[in-house]
C-alpha cells in the first residue's frame, strides 16, 4: 500500500492510498482537480502533469523520453515534471508528495 | 438578467461522452450555480472511447476501469446523470426537452453533445449476418469479446481500413484472431494521410500477420448457420465468424434539425460553440465549426475537440468572451506503434519524410501547402510531434531541406 499526497493549484491537500494502477487513474478516481487524463493514460495528451517533490525523485524515477518530449508542450514543465499516467503505483511510492502542475 | 440569475439557471446536456461530461465539469469550474443534468441513451457510466478499440478490447477489464470520471465526482460536483434515456424533442419556444417516456425538462441553457453513430452500409445480407458489430460503445466491445470467446476458429473480417478498423485489427490479432481487413479505396487511411503513411501501416499489419486488402468493395454477406462469407465486387470471398464494420459514422443531428437549428456538415456553431439559438450550444463530434488556423469550417471526431470545445462552451455560458481556436491533434496506437498527429493535412501539395539516424523505428511526415506547414504525422516520435505543434502554431516558414536532413537536430530553432 502506498500513501500519496496531491497538492492542487488551490492548495488543497488530498491524501490517497492504493497498491496498484497508475497515479493518474488514482487521481481521476478521486476527483483530484487538475488531473484530467483526457487520453485515458497512454501518454498522448499531457493532461496529468505533476511536479514530484524534489527530495523524492528517486522514488518515482525520471520521465521517459516520450514523456519528456510531451512535457515540452507545457510551459509549467521543469526537471521534476512527470506525466503521472506513466507512474505505476507500488509500495515504493509510499509517502510521495506530488504538486499538480495546472 | 443579472449574472447571478444567469448562473443559477438549469443547464441540460444531451450526450454523456467526452464532450458532454467535460462540459458539465467545466461549467462548475466556471461558476455555474444552477442544476446540471446530462442525458444519454447509453446506460453505462460515461467512459473513455479511444481505448475501446485498443487496450480495453484486449483486456478483461470492466468499464469501471475506463471511466471518464468516478461516480462520486458527479455527486461531489452536483451533476445529475440521467442514463439510458432517449431525448425525443427539443422545444425551443418553451425551452423544454422531451424524453421518450414523455417527461419534460426545462432548460435555460442546452448543450447538444450527441456525437455520431456508426454507419452501417446498405450491403446485401448485412442485417442477417452472424456476429456483425460496429465498434463505438462499451456494449459493442462486450459483444465482440463474447463473440471471440464463442468462436473456435476466430476468423474476423473487418470492413473498412480506417483508424477504427486498423486498431481493432491489431487488438483482435493480439487476442489470437485470424484477421483480414477489406478497404474499398485503393489505399488504407486514404482520407487522412499521405500514401507513404498508408504504405507504412499496410506493411506493419502484414508483418503482424494481418492481411489488408485494398480496392475491395463489399457487395454482399451470405450467412449459413454460424458462418458468414463476405463477397466483394471483384468476386473474391472471405469466410468470417465475426465481422466488424468500421466504415465511418453518421452525425447525430436529428434533434437539432427538427428543432430548426442550422445544420451543414454537423450542427453549425459560432466560435464559442453556440448555435443559431443563443441558449443552445453544440460541441464535440456533432459540431460544425470554424477553425482559425485553417480558416475554414470543419467537423472533427476527436477527444481533443470534444474536451476543448466543451470548455469553451462552458466558459461562454458563464458569461466569458471566448474563442475556440485549438490546433487539432489526434493519436492512434496499433501494436507497439504510436501514431501522433497534429494539424489538418487537407489541401497539402508537398510531403517531407524525416527519418532519424538514432532509431529506425521512428520517423515523421510533414505536410505543406507550398511554404506553409499544415500538419505533422509522427511514428514513435513524440519530439517531432511537439516540434511540429510549436512550428504550426508559430506560423514560421520552415527550411524544408534542413527539415529533411536527419543530421540536423530536430529543434524549432534549427529548422527556420
Amino acid at each position: 500500500m502506498a500513501k500519496i499526497t496531491f497538492i492542487t493549484q488551490d492548495d488543497e491537500n488530498i491524501v490517497l492510498e492504493a497498491d496498484s494502477g497508475s497515479v493518474m487513474a488514482l487521481a481521476v478516481e478521486n476527483g483530484v482537480s487538475g488531473i484530467d487524463g483526457d487520453c485515458g493514460g497512454v501518454c498522448s495528451c499531457a493532461t496529468c502533469h505533476v511536479h514530484v517533490n524534489p527530495d523524492q525523485v528517486s522514488q518515482t524515477g525520471e520521465a521517459s523520453e516520450i514523456e519528456k518530449d510531451m512535457l515540452e508542450l507545457d510551459d509549467n514543465a521543469n526537471e521534476y515534471s512527470r506525466l503521472c499516467c506513466q507512474i505505476e503505483i507500488s509500495e515504493k511510492l509510499d509517502g510521495l508528495i506530488l504538486t499538480v502542475a495546472n | 438578467m443579472s449574472d447571478m440569475q444567469t448562473l443559477n439557471g438549469n443547464c441540460i446536456i444531451i450526450g454523456a461522452s467526452h464532450a458532454g461530461v467535460n462540459a458539465a465539469f467545466a461549467l462548475r469550474k466556471e461558476g455555474w450555480q444552477g442544476a446540471i443534468t446530462i442525458f444519454d441513451t447509453d446506460p453505462t457510466l460515461p467512459y473513455h472511447r479511444p481505448p475501446l478499440s485498443k487496450a480495453y478490447l484486449t483486456s478483461d477489464d470492466g468499464i469501471e476501469k475506463n471511466l471518464l470520471k468516478a461516480e462520486q465526482s458527479y455527486e461531489k460536483n452536483n451533476i445529475s446523470l440521467s442514463l439510458g434515456i432517449k431525448i425525443t424533442l427539443i422545444d425551443r419556444q418553451k425551452q423544454l426537452i422531451h424524453t421518450e417516456d414523455g417527461e419534460l425538462h426545462n432548460y435555460s441553457k442546452l448543450i447538444i453533445a450527441t456525437g455520431a453513430r456508426p454507419f452501417i452500409p446498405p450491403i446485401k445480407g448485412i442485417d442477417s449476418a452472424h456476429q456483425l458489430y460496429p465498434l463505438r460503445t462499451a456494449e459493442d466491445v462486450n459483444h465482440i469479446r463474447q463473440a471471440m470467446l464463442n468462436s473456435d476458429s476466430q476468423r474476423v473480417v473487418i470492413i473498412g481500413g480506417g483508424y477504427i478498423g486498423l486498431e481493432t485489427a491489431a487488438s483482435l490479432k493480439k487476442m489470437g484472431a485470424n484477421v483480414t481487413v477489406l478497404e474499398r479505396e485503393s489505399r488504407i487511411l486514404a482520407r487522412v494521410t499521405a500514401p507513404l503513411m498508408s504504405d507504412y501501416f499496410q506493411q506493419l499489419h502484414h508483418e503482424h500477420g494481418v492481411e489488408v486488402f485494398t480496392a475491395k468493395d463489399v457487395i454482399s454477406i451470405e450467412t449459413k448457420d454460424d458462418s458468414n462469407t463476405v463477397i466483394c465486387a471483384d468476386g473474391s470471398q472471405y469466410p468470417a465468424d465475426i465481422i466488424i464494420v468500421g466504415v465511418g459514422i453518421r452525425v447525430n443531428t436529428e434533434l437539432a434539425l427538427e428543432a430548426g437549428l442550422d445544420i451543414e456538415n454537423g450542427i453549425k456553431v459560432d466560435n464559442a460553440a453556440r448555435t443559431n439559438d443563443n441558449d443552445i450550444y453544440a460541441i464535440g463530434d456533432c459540431s460544425f465549426h470554424h477553425n482559425p488556423h485553417y480558416n475554414r469550417l470543419i467537423r472533427l471526431e476527436s477527444v481533443q475537440n470534444a474536451v476543448d470545445q466543451a470548455k469553451v462552451a462552458a466558459a461562454s455560458i458563464c458569461g466569458k468572451d471566448v474563442t475556440y481556436d485549438t490546433l487539432p491533434w489526434f493519436w492512434s496506437d496499433q501494436y507497439d506503434v504510436k501514431l501522433q498527429m497534429v494539424g489538418l493535412s487537407s489541401g497539402y501539395n508537398k510531403v517531407i519524410l524525416r527519418k532519424e539516424t538514432d532509431d529506425e523505428g521512428k520517423f515523421s511526415v510533414w505536410y505543406f501547402d507550398h511554404d506553409r506547414l499544415l500538419s505533422v504525422d509522427t511514428i514513435n516520435h513524440a519530439k517531432a510531434y511537439v516540434v511540429g505543434t510549436k512550428l504550426i502554431k508559430s506560423g514560421a516558414v520552415i527550411n524544408q531541406s534542413k527539415l529533411a536532413d536527419s543530421r540536423i537536430a530536430l529543434h524549432p530553432d534549427n529548422l527556420i
